[in-house]
């Protein structure tokens, strides 16, 4: 795809030696090199994923007897509503294009440094704030905030709990996601290699445009609508309290208007990643470039209308219901074009079963899942009997989890070579992916069929009935949870003790594979000129990997 | 087609890219916009179904402020776009003195503001009060959205004079020059930009009557 | 740094002048007077209707000609295009739940 620069060198360690202008830790938190900084964004994420998985751990054992297990109720509620800020504000939105978008764009579109430099270090400086405001207000007097992650009102203007440090960690986190967005629109619009045209561009890249276009359009409105209800609480001015003469309602309008598009936001890059991966373990050109190219825009702009789906059950008119429902069915078509254009491309391809790709491959497999039981929620009258059920809390884990989080455990292995310069070890990596895939599966399944019996969400307790089903389901998180410790303990090891990682050790086409491992401060010594699209397996001259 | 910047090869320090910059800028308004939007909406639905309460609750505000605000602010964005101008000319004095005549007018909106703002205190209308309170709902609403939204709406004329006051300092200094305009430019939009949303807020909220 | 370098740097041609902008103005002040007048006349369900489109019409002068739209590359206009009509979309479809049973 590109000349390739013939010094490259394996055994350098890259940028990690040429920090800039600051020196040790000063060198790390004061960078403006992206590459930097998406290792900050990297640590910080994994962090608060990690504490969001033990509090979810937490809670399946709460709900492993009947009865109290562990805590009390008000704890529980405070568990369930901490899990859900710290996984969709600290760790599913901002953690694919935070890290692999940060560390990879200037790589995939051959530039040395996003547009904005100084405004990607102010960036995650807003997620490091957000995230600790968001852990601080456990611990202030009052106790963490309560009402679940969506602050519904009037509940989150009459708790008493710390709900105005949750809304202002919340802002200042989409105030982070709004700059990365906004940077990386510049980036892709104004810096590509030379010869690189919009239909040159890899995937991934399509994927953090219509991604950032979400973050730059949708997130303002969470910051208002959270921003009001901090006001109302401060000031008693009447907005959406109905005893001052405000519709809640409204609120939820303005809550999923982002929301929604937020889902959009975790998931696009995540496509994005399966569609980088798949070529290279299937050594094959994607299937349908400009399609899934496409796709990913029609995601974007079809989700920014489907908001309403999430409140079939307050008392909306029926005209609004029938057009968000019709709406959501609409907005499954990009989506499932993407599943075929993958399958396409797996179909006769030479597979390599590398760890890259299994997680990939249960990604197709539950986010597919996840993707029907999403289209079941959107018909009106199945959504009735299961909203606020166990069943919306299966879906959602399906896509966010099954779906957009094992795609970033697929990224964390394909780049980790590029990233950290070195290989991991293979076999914890196959174990760690099986035993994530069978405790994923064993934990969320269950939820289903839960929700469809009737489990309600968020509750402490359940009855009787529900039991068996609680059980096995706590079972799936402890082996999820081995699975995790397994594949972090790997990885991490794999960074001190890992085989020395060449520079292009999966063959792969795209232009982060033609520097060393890891890169150089400046990317690229001279800036490569691209004269063939980005997965040119099969085509007519041979590949620059092949023909060494 | 778009026009490509100046690339040097091998070093990444020596090109520069207004249209990007400019580009950067853009996009930061549009999520302003949104940001105001979102109190759109609300007007919006609030207004449709409580149409006699905010009738009834507008008279309450001086049109003539409003009007007399709503000429200061585009009369600023005038003064500002001329120091663009004046700048490139090379006219940096004149350039200042409009930057600053921006800066006189601003100050001019937010007195009239806090004199109103005011004025509506020693009624009894603030957030909150028992006598907004005891009122229809659609009134309270109306008084709700008037001050949360001027409220932001002063809160950004703060903070784009404070850009413009940088921008009267950088003049000085020699950091914006006649060759190099693209901050006071982006000054300029972000200026502009808070002209726009008074201009959609002034009718909805002072010419109901 | 010659014109041409210039030009390909800021991206655009001078061509607004001190004049140019002090004919808009005129115009932003003559459209003010005119929804203000228009707000003494009893219009009704068309109060908001009028008030809009004037608003808008200003709007659009800012964004044009003190903005610099008119000449900047096609994209910033495509861009300002794709972030009003998502506003608006927002709008609309809010009001399919309120304005409808």
């Amino acid at each position: 795809m590109a000349e390739t620069n013939p010094a490259v060198e394996n055994t350098s360690p890259g940028f990690y030696t040429e920090p800039g202008r600051h020196r040790g830790v000063a060198g790390w938190i004061l960078s403006t090199d992206h590459k930097r900084i998406g290792l900050l964004y990297f640590g910080a994420i994994l962090i608060f994923f990690l504490t969001a998985v033990s509090l979810g751990f937490l809670m399946r054992l709460e709900l492993l007897t009947h009865g109290k297990t562990i805590v009390e109720p008000q704890t529980y509620n405070v568990m369930f509503t901490l899990h859900g800020i710290i996984m969709v504000f600290l760790f599913i939105i901002p953690g694919m294009p935070a890290v692999f978008g940060n560390f990879m764009l200037p790589l995939l579109i051959g530039a040395k440094d996003v547009f904005f430099p100084r405004l990607n270090l102010l960036s995650w400086w807003f997620f490091i704030i957000g995230g600790l405001l968001a852990l601080i207000s456990v611990f202030l007097p009052g106790g963490a905030a309560d009402t679940g992650w969506t602050f519904y009102v009037p509940y989150s203007v009459r708790t008493s709990t710390n709900v105005i440090p949750a809304l202002m960690a919340a802002l200042i986190l989409g105030f982070s996601s709004i700059l990365t967005g906004l940077n990386f629109i510049t980036t892709i619009h104004r810096m590509r290699a030379p010869g690189m045209d919009w239909f040159k561009m890899p995937l991934f890249v399509w994927s953090l445009y219509a991604t950032a276009w979400i973050q730059v359009l949708a997130t303002p409105i969470i910051g208002i609508t959270l921003l009001l209800v901090a006001i109302e609480r401060w000031f008693g001015v009447g907005i959406f309290d109905p005893a001052r003469g405000g519709d809640p309602v409204l609120y939820q309008h303005l809550f999923w208007i982002y929301s929604h598009p937020a889902v959009y936001i975790m998931i696009l890059p995540g496509m994005g990643i399966v569609s980088e991966i798949l070529p290279v373990f299937a050594r094959r050109t994607i299937f349908g470039y400009k399609y899934i190219a496409y796709s990913s825009l029609a995601i974007a702009g079809v989700g920014s209308l489907v908001w309403a789906h999430h409140m079939f059950t307050v008392g909306m008119s029926n005209t609004g219901m029938f057009i968000f429902s019709l709406l959501t069915f609409l907005v499954a078509i990009p989506s499932a074009i993407k599943i075929f254009n993958w399958i396409a491309t797996l179909y006769k391809g030479s597979i390599v079963m590398d760890p890259a790709l299994l997680f990939v491959l249960s990604f197709i497999v539950q986010f597919s899942i996840g993707g029907f039981t999403g289209l079941m929620l959107g018909a009106l009258a199945v959504n009735i009997h299961v909203q606020d059920t166990y069943f919306v809390v299966g879906h959602f884990h399906y896509v966010m989890f099954g779906g957009a989080g094992f795609a970033m455990f697929g990224a964390m292995h394909y780049w980790f070579p590029k990233m950290f310069g070195r290989m991991y070890a293979r076999k914890p990596a196959y174990l760690s992916w099986f035993l994530t895939t069978i405790g994923f599966n064993t934990l969320y399944f269950p939820f289903l069929v839960l929700g469809y019996m009737g489990m309600p969400r968020r509750y402490y307790d359940s009855l009787p009935e529900f039991q068996p089903l609680h059980t096995i389901s706590t079972i799936g998180s402890w082996i999820l949870v081995l699975g995790i410790i397994v594949m972090v303990v790997n990885l991490l090891v794999s960074i001190r003790r890992g085989a020395r990682a060449p520079a292009n050790p999966w063959g792969g086409k795209t232009l982060e594979w033609q520097v060393s491992s890891p890169p150089p401060a400046e990317n690229f010594h001279t800036i490569p000129v691209v004269t063939h699209g980005p997965y040119d397996y099969g085509s007519h001259e041979p590949s620059v990997a092949e023909a060494r | 087609m778009n026009l490509q910047p100046l690339v040097v090869p091998g070093d990444s320090h020596a090109h520069r890219d207004d249209i990007g910059s400019r580009m950067g800028m853009w996009l930061f308004l549009f999520t302003e916009l949104i940001l105001f939007g979102g109190m759109f909406i609300l007007y919006a639905v609030y207004r449709f179904s409580h149409f006699q309460e905010f009738q009834l609750a507008a008279k309450q505000l001086d049109t003539t402020v409003g009007t007399v605000n709503t000429l200061i602010l585009l009369t600023s964005s005038l003064t500002v776009a001329l120091s663009i101008v004046a700048l490139r000319e090379g006219r940096k004095g004149f350039s200042k003195a409009l930057v600053a005549m921006t800066l006189v007018l601003a100050l001019a909106f937010l007195m009239n503001k806090y004199f109103e703002w005011n004025h509506k205190f020693d009624a009894g209308i603030y957030p909150g009060s028992p006598d907004l309170l005891s009122q229809p709902d659609g009134v309270i609403l109306y008084f709700g959205l008037y001050f949360v939204m001027t409220g932001l709406h002063a809160l950004h004329v703060i903070i784009g004079a404070g850009v413009l006051g940088y921008m009267y300092w950088a003049i000085g200094q020699g950091i914006v020059r006649p060759d190099a305009t693209v901050r006071l430019e982006a000054g300029g939009l972000y200026w502009h930009l808070v002209d726009i949303i008074w201009i959609f807020l002034f009718p909805l909220f002072y010419l109901l009557q | 740094m010659d014109e041409s370098q210039n030009t390909l740097s800021t991206g655009r041609s001078p061509a607004m002048t001190y004049g140019r902008y002090l004919l808009v103005w005129i115009g932003l002040v003559a459209l003010t007077s005119l929804t203000v007048a228009l707000a003494g006349i009893h219009l009704g369900r068309w109060v908001i209707l009028t008030a809009l489109t004037i608003a808008s019409i200003k709007s659009t002068m800012v964004l044009f000609t003190f903005m610099h739209l008119r000449s900047e590359d096609r994209t910033f206009r495509v861009f300002v295009l794709v972030a009003v009509v998502t506003l608006g979309i927002f709008i609309v479809l809010t009001f399919f739940d309120y304005a409808f049973y």
